[in-house]
């Protein structure tokens, strides 16, 4: 069992036929990735990457069954496209869109978790991969070599590191999750966490966050409380930023004394996880730390 | 984005937000025009002089060519040419600007709102804010007024009032009620009060607002209330649809060097440290600063090309980081996923050549799509290029160049 997207994993794009949505689809498909379809407004029955594209997503998901959907739709319009997923009957919605307005994303927040049963990733992040089964997202494929260490992180390229490390140490990547760099996401650090800890193909996590917010401190305590059942390799970017700059993502700002990086830091590995203090060490410590367990 | 004071009053004041009345000028002659106009349409005999500048604490702070404070209340009008030249053009230095301070280019001739009367005038904070943990705008407010916040949440916490909204519904009546008695309001200022705090977040939700800052909101001495201050943070995502509000841009509050990075597409922020560096990615430039602070030196910025690094963002990255004169040595660390190496390279390789005679040590480290065909062409450049795999290459490379 995998978390969030597999190879039985019906894709359908939104933003399918744009250069962006076109580029990823492509490499989705070349990667294995079963790509049902996709959705352009106005372009419904045409075809687009050999795959048909649909007007609405509700006709998507009649006619190919589609199950996850990723988001490729412009800033402007991607929060109603996210509500339109979660109307549609899709389970997983993964939005790779950057620079959607906060006042957008609360009332996207507050639909998505009335739903019991539908789960958002991003936005502003880089995706979900299942090395060999299923890449949803825009991350580089052949980074990511299968294995049993599951990866949570706000950064898109600090994902693409970290995975590099753990396969260089002679490991691999069970499921990948980039949660997204915005001030208000889908699905906290906590909660890929908790997906992560009950998954049987994950032996070990890499927690990577940055500074601003409270998820990563929230995730090292339930880590804690649930009796730290599988290693966590924690990392915070943004030890040296300074407060209230916003840090290229739109949630990386320090606002006050809990959200820097050396308080975080401090948390998590007060709760026991394995704090790197460097990014360059977050493979070799894991490395270390499977061999001592 | 930030905006002044003067412009924040404005916007609020649109959306029904009682403030203390102000013009703004930009010279002294300016500033009596201005002092003229507010009296004949307020009748206030005194006036306070603010600058206006983007950063907090100017009544507390010093312009530092004349020791003027930052804020100073003229007696009449007699007395605002004098007051207004020994700010304009100065350098105001506040506990928020740092040592360096900030030139003051305009200045807000605001009426004297602390006149006496039936009652005590009467300051009090209001904020409305992102709540990040509940994905929801938060309304603080406190009986404490024209004190730092922080502190006031530090020492005595009870004294901080949260009323958080339902974002699909609003702030509710009863909301403004609950916060209106809290606070202690009475009477008319009561009901001045509730519809305040309304039209404050009718203007947080117009604006599409990051953050206002109401400090202090005052009763006056006739009970009304006034917003005295108004720190007004826009979300930059949203500034798409307010085209009107884009334009309240003030470059010149603006590091020269972020403002001509933002105008290649680079996402570039000045820091104080000796050593630059250039990756793709926010939360990979993050963690790079950090391996140079681990490394022994201290960033000089932060720099995400983002997702289509190329030879003309390359190039214009390297301008912007050598204009820095503390840079000793520069790290561009790019991890291609979509982005090629072998790209960056000739992009590094044709910047360099471009620029010509760059004095500092260059460190590259690239990884991800074609990084070896990306290390072959910069060794093969014949440049004074250190390229690295590693992350910890990286970090070993820049020991050694500070060493």
């Amino acid at each position: 069992m995998s978390v969030l997207v597999n190879k039985h994993s019906r894709v359908v794009v939104q933003g399918f036929t744009g250069s962006e949505g076109t580029f990823h689809s492509g490499q989705m498909i070349e990667y294995g990735t079963n790509v049902v379809g996709g959705v352009t407004p106005g372009k419904g029955g045409t075809e687009h990457l050999g795959r048909p594209v649909f007007n609405t997503l509700r006709e998507a998901v009649e006619k190919t069954g589609a199950d996850v959907s990723i988001i490729f739709v412009p800033p402007a319009f991607a929060a109603d496209a996210i509500l339109e997923a979660a109307d549609s009957g899709i389970k997983v919605i993964v939005a790779i869109t950057e620079g959607i307005p906060v006042k957008d994303m609360m009332i996207v927040k507050k639909v998505i978790k009335a739903k019991n049963d539908v789960v958002l990733i991003g936005p502003n992040c880089p995706g979900v991969i299942t090395p060999g089964e299923a890449k949803v997202g825009i991350m580089p494929g052949f980074v990511f070599k299968k294995g049993r260490v599951g990866i949570v992180s706000k950064s898109g390229t600090l994902t693409y590191e970290a995975a590099d490390q753990i396969v260089k140490a002679g490991l691999g990547i069970s499921t990948a999750i980039g949660i997204g760099g915005d001030p208000i996401i889908g699905t906290s650090t906590k909660e890929a966490v908790e997906m992560l800890m009950n998954d049987d193909e994950t032996d070990a996590i890499v927690m990577i966050g940055e500074i601003g917010g409270n998820y990563e401190p929230v995730a090292a305590r339930w880590i804690k409380e649930t009796g730290n059942k599988k290693p966590v390799v924690g990392f915070i970017a943004g030890q040296t930023a300074p407060p209230g700059r916003r840090m290229g993502h739109a949630g990386a700002i320090i606002g006050g004394a809990e959200d820097t990086a050396a308080a975080k830091m401090k948390i998590m590995a007060e709760c026991g996880l394995h704090v790197v203090e460097s990014p360059a060490e977050i493979g070799e410590t894991m490395a270390r730390v499977l061999r001592q367990n | 984005m930030n905006i002044h004071e003067y412009q924040g009053k404005e916007l609020l004041q649109r959306y029904g937000v009682t403030v203390q009345r102000g013009v703004v000028a930009d010279t002294p002659d300016g500033a009596v025009a201005a002092a003229k106009e507010l009296q004949a349409e307020t009748g206030t005999q005194w006036f306070v002089i603010k600058s206006q500048i983007h950063a907090g604490g100017r009544g507390k702070g010093t312009i530092r060519e004349t020791g003027s404070k930052g804020v100073v209340v003229a007696k009449g009008i007699h007395e605002v040419a004098d007051k207004v030249k020994a700010i304009l053009g100065g350098t105001l230095v506040t506990h928020q600007t740092g040592p360096e301070g900030k030139r003051v280019n305009k200045v807000l001739v605001a009426e004297d709102v602390y006149y006496p009367g039936e009652l005590e005038p009467k300051e009090y904070y209001i904020s409305i804010l992102l709540d990040r943990a509940k994905s929801c705008p938060v309304l603080m407010a406190s009986t404490e007024g024209g004190m730092n916040i922080e502190e006031v949440a530090a020492t005595t916490p009870e004294k901080i009032i949260k009323e958080w909204i339902d974002p699909a519904i609003g702030l509710q009546p009863y909301q403004a009620r609950r916060v209106a008695f809290s606070l202690g309001l009475e009477g008319n200022a009561f009901k001045e009060g509730v519809k305040f705090i309304t039209a404050l977040y009718k203007a947080y939700v117009g604006l599409d607002a990051s953050l206002f800052e109401i400090n202090p909101m005052l009763r006056t001495s006739d009970g009304r209330i006034l917003a005295v201050d108004a720190k007004v943070n826009l979300d930059d995502n949203s500034l798409f649809r307010h085209k009107d509000l884009a334009e309240l841009r003030d470059v010149t509050e603006e590091d020269p060097l972020e403002v001509e990075a933002s105008k290649s597409g680079l996402n570039y922020i000045k820091l104080d440290g000796n050593v630059g560096c250039m990756v793709n990615g926010a939360g990979l430039a993050m963690a790079t600063m950090d391996v140079i602070k681990l490394s022994g030196g201290e960033p000089a910025n932060f720099l995400d090309v983002g997702g289509s690094a190329n030879a003309e963002t390359v190039e214009a990255g390297f301008r912007i980081i050598l204009k820095d004169p503390n840079v000793k040595a520069i790290l561009i660390n790019i991890f291609g996923g979509i982005v090629r190496c072998d790209r960056v390279a000739n992009g590094v390789v044709e910047a360099y050549k471009k620029i010509g005679n760059i004095q500092v040590p260059i460190i590259v480290r690239l990884q991800g799509t074609n990084a070896e065909e990306g290390a072959r062409i910069i060794e093969e450049s014949g440049l004074k290029v250190f390229p690295a795999i590693l992350l910890k290459d990286a970090a070993q490379r820049i020991k050694e160049v500070l060493a």
